[in-house]
C-alpha cells in the first residue's frame, strides 16, 4: 500500500508545517508578508516593464542578476560540504547532508526566481523548454546554466527527500542508491558554478569577465559564503533542535573557509596585479570599482568594505583561538557572508558593464522595486527552507515517524522551537 | 534548420499544441493572457519561432500582424517578411574625415524603423572623439551638445550594429530568438525573444536595445512600411538593433539605407560585398580602412575608412 504509506506521510508534513511554536507562526508570517510585498513589486514592474528598474542599455544586468551569482555560489557550497563530511567521518554525516542539500534547494529556488523575474517576457519562458521550445544547447552558456540548474535542484530535492521519507519509515536510506547520487552531486554542485561563471567569462566584449581565472575565483569564493551560512544555520539548528552538531565539525568547517578565503584573495590580488601593472585599455572596470573612474564611484565604498571584511574574516578563521571563539566564530561568519555577497554580487555584475562598450558610464543603483522584490525572492528561499526544515528535523531527530499501522504518520513533538526551558538540559553541549 | 522538417509535420505540430495547452494550463501564471483574451493574443503566444514557420503559417502570422498593427495605428500596415536576395552580402563604409557628428542619421533612422520615442531608443550612437587621442573609447563623448557641429578638436565616428560574420550576440541567445541572415544581417523575432539580455552584455558595440518600458511610437509619425524581422513595431521586453534597413534593402534592391540617405557630407556608403564593381568594394581595395575592435575577431561588415 505504497500509495496509502505515501499519503500518510503527506499529511503528516502538512499538519507539521501547519503547527508550531509562537516563533515560527511569527517568522513564517513575517517572511509570507515579505513575499507578500515582493509579490506586489513584481506585478508593478510586470505592469510597467523593467523600466521600472535602475538597469538601462548601459547596465543591462543588476541587482537580480548579482543576487543569482552569490546565491549559485551558496548553493554549491551547501553540497560540497559533503566532502569533509565523509573525509572526516562526522557522525552526523545524513544531517549534514540532508541539511546542506536543503539549503541547496532553497537557493536554487531563489536562483530560478531571481532569473525568472529578470527577464523581459516571463510568458514566453517556455521557449527554453527543448522539443517545445528551442534551447540553444550547447551553443549558448544560459541553456547550459538553465540545464545544469534544474538537474542541480532535482538531484538535491530527490537525494533529501529520499533519504528522510525512509527514516521516516524507519528503514536505513539504502545506500548503494544514495551515495551514488551524493558523490553525483559533488561534481554537479561545482559544475553549476562555473558553468556559471562561463556565462560571464565567455564574453569577450567584457574585459573584466573576460578573464580566465573568473571560475576558480567563484568557486573559491563560493568555499567562503556558504560553510558561513552553514555554520550559523548549524548552531542554530542545534540550539533549538535536538540534532547534534559537535564543535569538532563546526571548527573543521571554519578552517576551510580560512583555507578558501586565502585562494580568493590571492586570485583576486593574481588579478589587480595583472590588470594594474599591465595597464591596459582593460583596466577601466576594475578601476572603476576599487578607485572610481572619472568622478564615478559608486561602488567603491561597497568593494573596500567587502575586502575589509574578507581580510578581517581571513584572519579571524586563520587564528585557533578566534576560530574556536563562538564570538569571534560568528562575526567571522556574517563579515563573510557580507563580504561575498558584496564581492561576488554587484561587485562582480556591474563592473562587467561599466564602462560600457562604448565607454560610457552609468551608474547604477537598484531601484525601491528592485529591492522589495528582492527581499520578496529571499524571503521566499527562507520560507522554503523554513518548512523544509520544518519536516526535515523531526525526522532526523526521531519525532516524525510512521505509526505502527505503516500508514498513519506519528507526530512527537509538534513544538518546531522547543521552548526556551529545554534549552537548559541542554547547556551540557556548551 | 536540421530538424525543420520533423517540426513541419502534422503530427509533430499537434502533439507540441497540446502541450503548449497543457504548460500554459499549468503555470496559469499573472504574465499569460487573460482568458477573455482574443484569439488573436493566443495565436500570438503560441506562434512559432520565425524560423521554424512554414510558408502558410508564415501568411497567416504576417496577415495577423497586420491587421494588429493597421488598427492600433490607425492606416493601412504591411509587413513583409522577404527572405535574403541571392548573391547579396551586405557591407556599410563609414567614412570618418567627412562625417561632421550632425546626428541626422540618428534620427532618420528613428523615423524609418519605428524606434520609441519615449523612452528614446537609438540605434546609432554617434561618437565625439579627440583628435589627439584618436580612436579612444575611454576618450569619446556621447552626449555633446553644441550649437554648431563639427567643433574644432574633434572628429565623429558613428557606432550602429556592425552585422558581424561572426556575431558573438547570436551565439549567446538561449532561445535561437536571433541570427545572422544569408545576406549578413544579424536579425531578432521579437516574437521568440524572452527579454534575457544576455546578447547585450555580448555585444561589443553596444548596437543592442532593450524595450524597458512599451514603445512609445506616436500613430502619426509610425512607418506603415515594415519587415517582420525589421522595422515593425516592438512590443515591450524585447531586444532590438539595427537591420541595414531590412524592409528597404530587401524590398528594392539597390535602395539606400534611411542613414545612407539621409547623411548631409556623403560620409555613409553601402552595398554587396559580392558585386566586384561596387562602391563599398571599391572603398575596401583602395581606401584606409579599419574595423572596431579586431582583436575581438567578430569580423564586422561595417568599414570605417578615411577618404581624404
Amino acid at each position: 500500500m505504497p500509495t496509502k504509506m505515501i499519503w500518510g506521510f503527506f499529511k503528516g508534513t502538512l499538519s507539521l508545517v501547519a503547527k508550531g511554536s509562537k516563533a515560527y507562526y511569527v517568522w513564517v508570517f513575517t517572511l509570507l508578508c515579505f513575499m507578500g510585498i515582493g509579490f506586489l513589486a513584481y506585478l508593478y514592474q510586470l505592469q510597467h516593464g523593467l523600466i521600472v528598474t535602475g538597469m538601462r542599455d548601459q547596465v543591462s544586468w543588476g541587482f537580480y542578476i548579482s543576487n543569482f551569482t552569490f546565491l549559485v555560489g551558496v548553493a554549491a557550497a551547501a553540497v560540497l560540504l559533503v566532502i569533509p563530511a565523509y573525509v572526516y567521518h562526522w557522525k552526523p554525516l545524513k544531517e549534514v547532508a540532508v541539511l546542506g542539500e536543503m539549503l541547496a534547494v532553497s537557493a536554487m529556488v531563489m536562483c530560478l526566481l531571481f532569473v525568472t523575474v529578470d527577464i523581459g517576457r516571463p510568458d514566453r519562458f517556455w521557449h527554453l523548454i527543448p522539443k517545445i521550445g528551442i534551447l540553444n544547447f550547447p551553443q549558448s552558456l544560459l541553456s547550459w546554466d538553465v540545464v545544469v540548474l534544474n538537474v542541480y535542484l532535482v538531484l538535491n530535492l530527490t537525494i533529501s527527500v529520499y533519504i528522510l521519507y525512509n527514516l521516516y519509515l524507519k528503514r536505513e536510506p539504502n545506500m548503494s542508491f544514495t551515495t551514488p547520487l551524493l558523490l553525483f552531486s559533488i561534481p554537479a554542485a561545482v559544475s553549476i558554478h562555473t558553468v556559471t561563471a562561463f556565462l560571464y567569462n565567455g564574453l569577450s566584449a567584457r574585459p573584466f569577465w573576460n578573464a580566465s581565472i573568473l571560475a576558480p575565483r567563484f568557486l573559491a569564493s563560493a568555499f567562503c559564503s556558504g560553510p558561513a551560512l552553514m555554520i550559523i544555520l548549524f548552531q542554530l539548528i542545534r540550539k533549538y533542535t535536538r540534532i547534534e552538531i559537535r564543535n569538532e565539525a563546526i571548527f573543521k568547517v571554519a578552517e576551510l573557509i580560512a583555507y578558501s578565503m586565502f585562494i580568493n584573495l590571492f586570485l583576486l590580488g593574481a588579478e589587480v596585479f595583472k590588470e594594474f601593472y599591465s595597464n591596459t585599455v582593460h583596466l577601466a572596470p576594475l578601476q572603476y570599482l576599487l578607485e572610481g573612474l572619472k568622478g564615478h564611484n559608486d561602488l567603491v565604498p561597497y568593494i573596500w568594505t567587502a575586502m575589509i571584511f574578507n581580510v578581517s574574516a581571513f584572519f579571524l578563521f586563520l587564528i585557533p583561538q578566534t576560530r574556536e571563539n563562538y564570538v569571534t566564530l560568528n562575526i567571522g561568519c556574517v563579515l563573510i557572508i557580507i563580504g561575498v555577497y558584496i564581492e561576488k554580487g554587484m561587485g562582480l555584475v556591474i563592473p562587467g558593464l561599466v564602462p560600457d562598450t562604448l565607454g560610457e558610464i552609468y551608474e547604477y543603483s537598484p531601484t525601491g522595486i528592485e529591492i522589495l522584490l528582492t527581499m520578496g525572492i529571499w524571503a521566499t528561499g527562507l520560507f522554503v527552507y523554513t518548512l523544509l526544515l520544518r519536516v526535515a528535523v523531526p525526522i532526523l531527530t526521531g519525532e516524525f515517524f510512521v505509526g505502527g499501522d505503516g500508514r498513519t504518520a506519528v507526530i512527537v513533538d509538534t513544538e518546531f522551537i522547543r521552548r526556551v526551558d529545554h534549552l537548559a538540559e541542554q547547556s551540557y553541549r556548551d | 534548420m536540421p530538424n525543420r522538417g520533423k517540426r513541419d509535420d502534422p503530427a509533430f505540430r499537434m502533439s507540441r499544441r497540446k502541450m503548449m495547452k497543457g504548460v500554459a494550463a499549468v503555470l496559469g501564471a499573472i504574465a499569460l493572457p487573460a482568458k477573455d483574451a482574443p484569439a488573436s493574443v493566443w495565436e500570438s503566444f503560441f506562434q512559432k519561432n520565425f524560423r521554424e514557420l512554414s510558408p502558410q503559417e508564415l501568411k497567416g502570422v504576417l496577415a495577423r500582424l497586420e491587421k494588429e498593427y493597421s488598427e492600433k495605428y490607425k492606416k493601412a500596415v504591411t509587413v513583409r517578411a522577404n527572405p535574403p536576395i541571392e548573391g547579396i552580402l551586405f557591407g556599410y563604409g563609414l567614412d570618418l574625415s567627412r562625417c561632421i557628428g550632425c546626428r541626422r542619421c540618428v534620427y532618420a533612422c528613428v523615423g524609418e524603423n519605428n524606434q520609441s520615442r519615449d523612452p528614446q531608443i537609438h540605434w546609432i550612437r554617434v561618437l565625439q572623439l579627440n583628435k589627439e587621442r584618436g580612436v579612444d573609447l575611454e576618450d569619446a563623448q556621447q552626449y555633446y551638445n553644441p550649437a554648431k557641429v563639427p567643433e574644432t578638436g574633434h572628429f565623429y565616428m558613428p557606432v550602429q550594429c556592425q552585422q558581424c560574420e561572426l556575431p558573438p550576440c547570436t551565439k549567446v541567445c538561449p532561445v535561437q530568438a536571433t541570427w545572422k541572415e544569408r545576406d549578413g544581417i544579424v536579425v531578432v523575432d521579437y516574437n521568440w525573444c524572452i527579454g534575457c539580455r544576455y546578447c547585450m552584455a555580448a555585444c561589443p558595440y553596444g548596437a543592442r536595445h532593450f524595450n524597458w518600458k512599451k514603445p512609445g511610437l506616436p500613430a502619426a509619425e509610425m512607418n506603415p512600411e515594415t519587415h517582420y524581422l525589421g522595422n515593425r513595431p516592438r512590443p515591450v521586453g524585447v531586444v532590438e538593433k539595427c537591420t541595414f534597413c531590412v524592409q528597404r534593402v530587401r524590398n528594392t534592391p539597390g535602395r539606400y539605407t534611411a542613414c545612407v540617405e539621409i547623411c548631409p557630407v556623403g560620409a555613409r556608403k553601402f552595398g554587396n560585398l559580392l558585386d566586384p564593381e561596387s562602391e563599398i568594394r571599391y572603398i575596401i581595395e583602395n581606401k584606409r580602412v579599419f574595423i572596431l575592435k579586431e582583436d575581438l575577431n567578430t569580423r564586422p561588415k561595417f568599414y570605417y575608412f578615411y577618404a581624404t
